[in-house]
Protein backbone atom coordinates (compact mmCIF):
# COMPACT_ATOMS: atom_id res chain seq x y z
CA UNK A 1 0.00 0.00 0.00
CA UNK A 2 1.21 3.51 -0.85
CA UNK A 3 0.84 6.90 0.41
CA UNK A 4 0.76 9.93 -1.60
CA UNK A 5 0.98 13.68 0.15
CA UNK A 6 1.08 16.47 -1.69
CA UNK A 7 2.41 19.74 -0.36
CA UNK A 8 2.20 23.48 -2.02
CA UNK A 9 -0.57 21.95 -4.30
CA UNK A 10 -4.23 21.15 -4.19
CA UNK A 11 -3.82 18.42 -0.68
CA UNK A 12 -3.97 15.08 -2.18
CA UNK A 13 -4.01 11.66 -0.01
CA UNK A 14 -4.85 8.39 -1.75
CA UNK A 15 -4.03 5.26 -1.60
CA UNK A 16 -1.98 3.67 -4.04
CA UNK A 17 -4.30 2.96 -6.97
CA UNK A 18 -2.27 2.31 -9.91
CA UNK A 19 0.20 -0.79 -9.38
CA UNK A 20 0.89 -1.99 -12.73
CA UNK A 21 -0.87 -4.77 -14.09
CA UNK A 22 1.97 -6.85 -15.48
CA UNK A 23 1.63 -8.70 -18.74
CA UNK A 24 0.84 -11.97 -18.97
CA UNK A 25 1.12 -12.47 -22.37
CA UNK A 26 3.48 -15.73 -22.34
CA UNK A 27 7.65 -14.69 -23.32
CA UNK A 28 9.84 -17.10 -25.77
CA UNK A 29 8.59 -20.26 -25.30
CA UNK A 30 10.91 -22.73 -27.23
CA UNK A 31 10.18 -25.71 -25.68
CA UNK A 32 13.30 -28.40 -25.15
CA UNK A 33 13.91 -31.71 -23.52
CA UNK A 34 15.49 -31.66 -20.04
CA UNK A 35 15.24 -34.52 -18.04
CA UNK A 36 13.15 -37.27 -18.66
CA UNK A 37 9.22 -36.48 -17.92
CA UNK A 38 9.72 -32.62 -17.60
CA UNK A 39 9.90 -29.95 -20.43
CA UNK A 40 12.14 -27.26 -19.92
CA UNK A 41 10.52 -23.58 -21.39
CA UNK A 42 13.08 -21.38 -22.46
CA UNK A 43 12.06 -17.78 -21.09
CA UNK A 44 15.06 -15.60 -21.15
CA UNK A 45 13.67 -12.16 -19.54
CA UNK A 46 14.77 -9.89 -17.05
CA UNK A 47 12.99 -10.24 -13.58
CA UNK A 48 12.74 -6.14 -13.03
CA UNK A 49 11.33 -6.30 -17.11
CA UNK A 50 7.82 -4.73 -15.63
CA UNK A 51 10.19 -1.72 -13.80
CA UNK A 52 12.22 -1.19 -16.99
CA UNK A 53 9.34 -0.75 -19.30
CA UNK A 54 7.97 1.85 -16.85
CA UNK A 55 11.37 3.59 -16.33
CA UNK A 56 11.59 3.99 -20.14
CA UNK A 57 7.68 5.59 -20.38
CA UNK A 58 8.84 7.95 -17.46
CA UNK A 59 12.28 8.72 -19.27
CA UNK A 60 9.77 9.17 -23.28
CA UNK A 61 7.61 11.43 -20.98
CA UNK A 62 10.48 13.45 -19.60
CA UNK A 63 12.89 13.81 -22.68
CA UNK A 64 9.34 15.31 -24.44
CA UNK A 65 8.71 17.64 -21.56
CA UNK A 66 11.82 19.03 -21.52
CA UNK A 67 12.39 17.58 -17.60
CA UNK A 68 15.98 16.89 -16.65
CA UNK A 69 15.97 14.47 -13.68
CA UNK A 70 18.05 13.29 -10.52
CA UNK A 71 17.59 10.01 -8.75
CA UNK A 72 19.19 10.94 -4.95
CA UNK A 73 20.31 8.18 -3.14
CA UNK A 74 21.88 7.24 0.34
CA UNK A 75 21.58 5.61 3.73
CA UNK A 76 19.25 6.47 6.07
CA UNK A 77 20.30 9.81 7.78
CA UNK A 78 23.27 10.93 5.36
CA UNK A 79 21.33 14.15 4.69
CA UNK A 80 19.74 14.01 1.97
CA UNK A 81 17.28 16.24 2.55
CA UNK A 82 19.19 18.89 4.02
CA UNK A 83 21.20 19.10 0.69
CA UNK A 84 18.29 19.20 -1.36
CA UNK A 85 16.58 22.19 0.66
CA UNK A 86 20.08 23.81 0.30
CA UNK A 87 20.44 22.93 -3.26
CA UNK A 88 16.62 24.25 -3.34
CA UNK A 89 17.62 27.51 -1.95
CA UNK A 90 20.36 28.02 -4.25
CA UNK A 91 18.56 27.23 -8.12
CA UNK A 92 15.03 28.12 -7.27
CA UNK A 93 13.08 30.15 -8.65
CA UNK A 94 15.81 30.26 -11.65
CA UNK A 95 15.68 26.52 -11.98
CA UNK A 96 12.01 25.53 -11.82
CA UNK A 97 12.16 22.51 -9.34
CA UNK A 98 9.29 19.76 -8.04
CA UNK A 99 10.45 16.98 -5.89
CA UNK A 100 9.53 13.65 -5.03
CA UNK A 101 10.06 12.37 -1.63
CA UNK A 102 10.12 8.95 -0.37
CA UNK A 103 9.96 7.44 2.80
CA UNK A 104 8.65 4.28 4.57
CA UNK A 105 6.40 6.69 7.05
CA UNK A 106 6.04 10.37 7.63
CA UNK A 107 6.37 13.75 5.76
CA UNK A 108 8.65 15.67 7.60
CA UNK A 109 10.45 15.11 4.69
CA UNK A 110 8.18 17.03 3.04
CA UNK A 111 7.21 19.50 5.01
CA UNK A 112 11.37 20.64 5.32
CA UNK A 113 11.39 20.74 1.32
CA UNK A 114 8.13 22.65 1.07
CA UNK A 115 9.48 26.30 1.76
CA UNK A 116 10.78 27.09 -1.71
CA UNK A 117 7.58 27.17 -4.36
CA UNK A 118 8.25 23.70 -5.73
CA UNK A 119 5.66 21.69 -5.61
CA UNK A 120 6.52 18.61 -3.49
CA UNK A 121 4.71 14.82 -3.11
CA UNK A 122 5.43 12.92 -0.47
CA UNK A 123 5.33 9.33 -1.32
CA UNK A 124 4.72 7.15 1.88
CA UNK A 125 5.29 2.75 0.93
CA UNK A 126 3.44 1.60 4.25
CA UNK A 127 3.66 2.24 7.86
CA UNK A 128 4.85 -1.06 8.47
CA UNK A 129 7.54 -2.62 6.91
CA UNK A 130 7.19 -1.01 3.49
CA UNK A 131 8.82 -0.52 0.03
CA UNK A 132 12.41 -0.02 0.94
CA UNK A 133 13.12 1.84 -2.35
CA UNK A 134 10.88 4.01 -5.08
CA UNK A 135 10.10 2.28 -8.08
CA UNK A 136 9.32 3.24 -11.47
CA UNK A 137 5.38 2.86 -11.36
CA UNK A 138 5.40 4.66 -7.68
CA UNK A 139 7.33 8.10 -9.92
CA UNK A 140 4.50 7.67 -12.78
CA UNK A 141 2.23 8.04 -10.79
CA UNK A 142 3.46 10.78 -8.67
CA UNK A 143 4.43 12.84 -11.76
CA UNK A 144 0.87 12.53 -12.91
CA UNK A 145 -0.03 15.54 -10.62
CA UNK A 146 2.61 17.51 -11.50
CA UNK A 147 2.32 20.00 -14.88
CA UNK A 148 5.58 18.71 -16.72
CA UNK A 149 5.44 21.85 -18.69
CA UNK A 150 6.33 24.27 -15.90
CA UNK A 151 9.05 22.05 -14.59
CA UNK A 152 12.93 21.97 -15.32
CA UNK A 153 14.02 19.87 -12.73
CA UNK A 154 12.44 17.23 -11.22
CA UNK A 155 14.05 15.58 -8.16
CA UNK A 156 13.50 12.13 -6.47
CA UNK A 157 14.72 11.81 -2.96
CA UNK A 158 14.75 8.04 -2.41
CA UNK A 159 14.02 6.04 0.49
CA UNK A 160 17.26 6.06 2.53
CA UNK A 161 18.71 2.58 1.73
CA UNK A 162 22.33 2.19 -0.45
CA UNK A 163 21.19 -1.33 -1.41
CA UNK A 164 17.57 -1.36 -3.25
CA UNK A 165 17.48 1.72 -4.61
CA UNK A 166 20.22 1.50 -6.71
CA UNK A 167 18.37 -1.84 -8.81
CA UNK A 168 15.51 0.24 -9.72
CA UNK A 169 15.68 2.50 -12.21
CA UNK A 170 12.74 5.30 -12.40
CA UNK A 171 13.67 7.46 -15.54
CA UNK A 172 15.86 9.60 -13.96
CA UNK A 173 18.55 11.32 -16.42
CA UNK A 174 21.32 11.19 -13.25
CA UNK A 175 21.79 9.12 -10.31
CA UNK A 176 23.41 10.86 -7.32
CA UNK A 177 24.69 9.25 -3.82
CA UNK A 178 25.01 10.91 -0.57
CA UNK A 179 27.74 9.65 1.42
CA UNK A 180 28.25 11.05 4.85
CA UNK A 181 31.56 11.48 6.99
CA UNK A 182 29.94 9.96 9.91
CA UNK A 183 29.93 6.51 8.11
CA UNK A 184 32.44 4.20 7.29
CA UNK A 185 35.12 5.44 4.57
CA UNK A 186 34.74 1.73 3.40
CA UNK A 187 30.89 1.90 2.47
CA UNK A 188 31.38 1.80 -1.43
CA UNK A 189 33.05 -1.35 -1.37
CA UNK A 190 30.37 -2.86 0.85
CA UNK A 191 27.78 -1.33 -1.36
CA UNK A 192 29.54 -1.26 -4.81
CA UNK A 193 26.10 -1.30 -6.84
CA UNK A 194 24.98 2.25 -5.65
CA UNK A 195 28.16 3.56 -6.31
CA UNK A 196 28.73 2.13 -9.48
CA UNK A 197 25.11 3.01 -11.12
CA UNK A 198 25.18 6.66 -10.12
CA UNK A 199 26.93 10.10 -11.60
CA UNK A 200 27.96 11.86 -8.60
CA UNK A 201 28.62 11.28 -5.02
CA UNK A 202 28.30 13.68 -2.42
CA UNK A 203 30.46 13.44 0.62
CA UNK A 204 28.86 15.58 3.01
CA UNK A 205 28.89 16.66 6.70
CA UNK A 206 32.52 17.64 6.12
CA UNK A 207 32.07 20.39 8.49
CA UNK A 208 32.07 17.44 11.11
CA UNK A 209 35.75 15.97 9.71
CA UNK A 210 37.87 18.47 12.94
CA UNK A 211 35.81 16.07 15.34
CA UNK A 212 35.98 12.65 14.03
CA UNK A 213 39.02 10.23 13.05
CA UNK A 214 37.71 10.11 9.40
CA UNK A 215 40.04 9.26 6.38
CA UNK A 216 38.23 11.50 3.88
CA UNK A 217 41.28 10.64 1.20
CA UNK A 218 40.34 6.62 1.70
CA UNK A 219 36.55 7.08 1.35
CA UNK A 220 36.98 8.74 -1.57
CA UNK A 221 39.33 6.63 -3.22
CA UNK A 222 36.74 3.71 -2.28
CA UNK A 223 34.43 5.43 -4.57
CA UNK A 224 36.32 6.05 -7.35
CA UNK A 225 37.78 2.46 -6.91
CA UNK A 226 34.34 1.18 -7.58
CA UNK A 227 33.32 4.16 -10.35
CA UNK A 228 36.39 5.66 -11.66
CA UNK A 229 34.06 7.50 -13.81
CA UNK A 230 32.11 9.17 -11.24
CA UNK A 231 32.21 12.88 -9.88
CA UNK A 232 32.72 13.26 -6.64
CA UNK A 233 32.14 16.08 -4.19
CA UNK A 234 33.01 16.87 -0.83
CA UNK A 235 30.08 19.30 0.69
CA UNK A 236 28.79 20.40 3.98
CA UNK A 237 25.23 20.75 3.89
CA UNK A 238 25.45 23.17 7.29
CA UNK A 239 27.80 25.60 5.95
CA UNK A 240 27.42 24.86 2.43
CA UNK A 241 31.39 24.45 1.69
CA UNK A 242 31.65 22.97 -1.48
CA UNK A 243 28.23 23.88 -2.85
CA UNK A 244 29.55 26.46 -5.76
CA UNK A 245 31.15 23.07 -7.34
CA UNK A 246 28.33 20.77 -6.72
CA UNK A 247 25.66 23.31 -7.99
CA UNK A 248 27.66 24.59 -11.03
CA UNK A 249 27.90 20.61 -12.10
CA UNK A 250 24.19 19.83 -11.57
CA UNK A 251 23.10 23.35 -13.37
CA UNK A 252 25.56 22.47 -16.41
CA UNK A 253 24.37 18.59 -16.74
CA UNK A 254 20.49 20.57 -16.52
CA UNK A 255 21.58 22.85 -19.13
CA UNK A 256 23.90 20.96 -20.82
CA UNK B 1 14.96 -5.90 1.41
CA UNK B 2 13.42 -6.06 -1.95
CA UNK B 3 13.51 -9.96 -2.27
CA UNK B 4 9.58 -10.44 -1.81
CA UNK B 5 9.14 -8.35 -4.55
CA UNK B 6 11.46 -10.17 -6.73
CA UNK B 7 10.51 -13.26 -5.92
CA UNK B 8 6.83 -12.16 -6.95
CA UNK B 9 7.85 -10.83 -10.08
CA UNK B 10 9.49 -14.36 -10.43
CA UNK B 11 6.55 -16.35 -10.25
CA UNK B 12 4.47 -14.27 -11.94
CA UNK B 13 6.67 -14.29 -15.15
CA UNK B 14 6.98 -17.95 -14.54
CA UNK B 15 3.39 -18.76 -14.45
CA UNK B 16 2.62 -16.46 -17.85
CA UNK B 17 5.05 -18.70 -19.36
CA UNK B 18 3.62 -21.96 -18.82
CA UNK B 19 2.14 -23.04 -22.02
CA UNK B 20 -1.65 -23.64 -22.81
CA UNK B 21 -1.23 -27.42 -23.36
CA UNK B 22 0.18 -27.14 -19.69
CA UNK B 23 -1.83 -25.43 -17.89
CA UNK B 24 -2.37 -27.44 -15.19
CA UNK B 25 1.14 -29.26 -15.10
CA UNK B 26 3.31 -29.18 -11.85
CA UNK B 27 5.94 -26.37 -12.34
CA UNK B 28 9.23 -28.75 -11.21
CA UNK B 29 11.96 -26.04 -11.16
CA UNK B 30 12.70 -22.18 -12.41
CA UNK B 31 15.66 -21.47 -12.98
CA UNK B 32 17.46 -17.87 -12.71
CA UNK B 33 20.61 -16.02 -13.39
CA UNK B 34 21.56 -13.15 -10.31
CA UNK B 35 24.86 -11.59 -11.12
CA UNK B 36 27.09 -11.33 -8.01
CA UNK B 37 26.88 -7.22 -7.98
CA UNK B 38 22.76 -7.53 -8.66
CA UNK B 39 21.98 -5.84 -5.04
CA UNK B 40 20.17 -9.82 -4.19
CA UNK B 41 20.77 -12.10 -1.53
CA UNK B 42 19.87 -15.34 -2.73
CA UNK B 43 19.28 -16.82 0.78
CA UNK B 44 16.38 -14.65 1.28
CA UNK B 45 15.21 -15.07 -2.57
CA UNK B 46 14.82 -18.61 -1.59
CA UNK B 47 13.23 -17.48 1.43
CA UNK B 48 10.61 -15.26 -0.20
CA UNK B 49 10.16 -17.46 -3.28
CA UNK B 50 8.67 -20.48 -0.82
CA UNK B 51 6.61 -18.28 0.60
CA UNK B 52 5.13 -16.13 -2.50
CA UNK B 53 4.73 -19.47 -4.15
CA UNK B 54 2.54 -20.98 -2.02
CA UNK B 55 -1.43 -20.76 -3.79
CA UNK B 56 0.34 -20.77 -7.16
CA UNK B 57 1.40 -23.67 -9.69
CA UNK B 58 4.77 -22.80 -8.79
CA UNK B 59 4.28 -24.10 -4.84
CA UNK B 60 6.30 -26.98 -5.12
CA UNK B 61 8.99 -25.68 -7.47
CA UNK B 62 12.56 -25.30 -6.78
CA UNK B 63 13.97 -21.77 -7.22
CA UNK B 64 17.29 -22.40 -8.99
CA UNK B 65 20.11 -19.42 -8.73
CA UNK B 66 22.83 -19.43 -10.66
CA UNK B 67 25.33 -17.27 -9.17
CA UNK B 68 26.80 -15.30 -12.38
CA UNK B 69 30.20 -13.56 -11.66
CA UNK B 70 31.74 -10.19 -12.02
CA UNK B 71 33.60 -10.42 -15.24
CA UNK B 72 35.33 -6.68 -16.28
CA UNK B 73 37.07 -6.06 -19.14
CA UNK B 74 39.47 -2.65 -19.96
CA UNK B 75 38.50 -0.88 -22.62
CA UNK B 76 42.47 0.62 -22.72
CA UNK B 77 44.58 -2.57 -22.45
CA UNK B 78 41.25 -5.01 -23.54
CA UNK B 79 42.11 -7.78 -20.27
CA UNK B 80 39.44 -9.14 -19.31
CA UNK B 81 39.51 -10.60 -15.15
CA UNK B 82 36.94 -11.83 -12.98
CA UNK B 83 36.37 -9.58 -10.08
CA UNK B 84 36.37 -10.95 -6.34
CA UNK B 85 35.97 -7.40 -5.21
CA UNK B 86 34.14 -4.80 -7.02
CA UNK B 87 36.90 -2.60 -7.69
CA UNK B 88 36.97 -0.89 -11.42
CA UNK B 89 39.96 -0.06 -12.21
CA UNK B 90 42.30 -2.40 -14.86
CA UNK B 91 44.55 -5.16 -12.99
CA UNK B 92 47.34 -4.32 -15.79
CA UNK B 93 47.35 -0.71 -16.87
CA UNK B 94 45.38 0.64 -13.91
CA UNK B 95 43.08 2.01 -15.94
CA UNK B 96 39.27 3.24 -15.09
CA UNK B 97 38.05 3.12 -18.58
CA UNK B 98 36.56 -0.68 -17.80
CA UNK B 99 33.33 -2.18 -18.75
CA UNK B 100 31.35 -4.63 -16.74
CA UNK B 101 31.12 -7.86 -19.08
CA UNK B 102 28.60 -9.80 -16.63
CA UNK B 103 27.37 -9.37 -12.45
CA UNK B 104 24.54 -7.28 -13.18
CA UNK B 105 21.54 -10.22 -14.25
CA UNK B 106 18.56 -10.55 -12.52
CA UNK B 107 16.89 -12.76 -15.33
CA UNK B 108 14.50 -15.45 -15.47
CA UNK B 109 16.18 -18.26 -17.85
CA UNK B 110 13.56 -21.24 -17.73
CA UNK B 111 11.00 -23.29 -16.65
CA UNK B 112 11.16 -27.00 -16.21
CA UNK B 113 7.46 -28.37 -16.18
CA UNK B 114 6.41 -31.98 -15.50
CA UNK B 115 5.14 -33.48 -18.47
CA UNK B 116 2.31 -36.38 -18.24
CA UNK B 117 3.05 -37.17 -21.76
CA UNK B 118 6.08 -38.09 -22.10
Amino acid sequence: MLEFIYKNQKYFHHKDSQKPHHSHSSVGGSVGGKNRGTREIKIVRKVLDVNDTIAHQNRELFREKGVFVINVMSSPGSGKTAILVKTLSHITPKIRCAVIVGDICTSNDADRLSGFGAPVVQVNTDAFGGDCHLAAHVIKTAVDNFNLDEIDLLIVENIGNLVCPAEFDTGENLRIVVLSVTEGEDKPLKYPLMFRVCDAALLNKIDLLPHLDYDRESAVQNILKVNPQISVFEISAKTEEGFESWISWLTQKIHG
Amino acid sequence: MHEMGIAMQIIEIAVASIPADLKNAQIKRVNIKVGKLAAVVPESLHFCFQIAAQDTPLCDAELNIEEIPLKIRCTDCNVEWIAHEPVFICRRCNGGSVKMLSGRELDITSIEVVDEHD
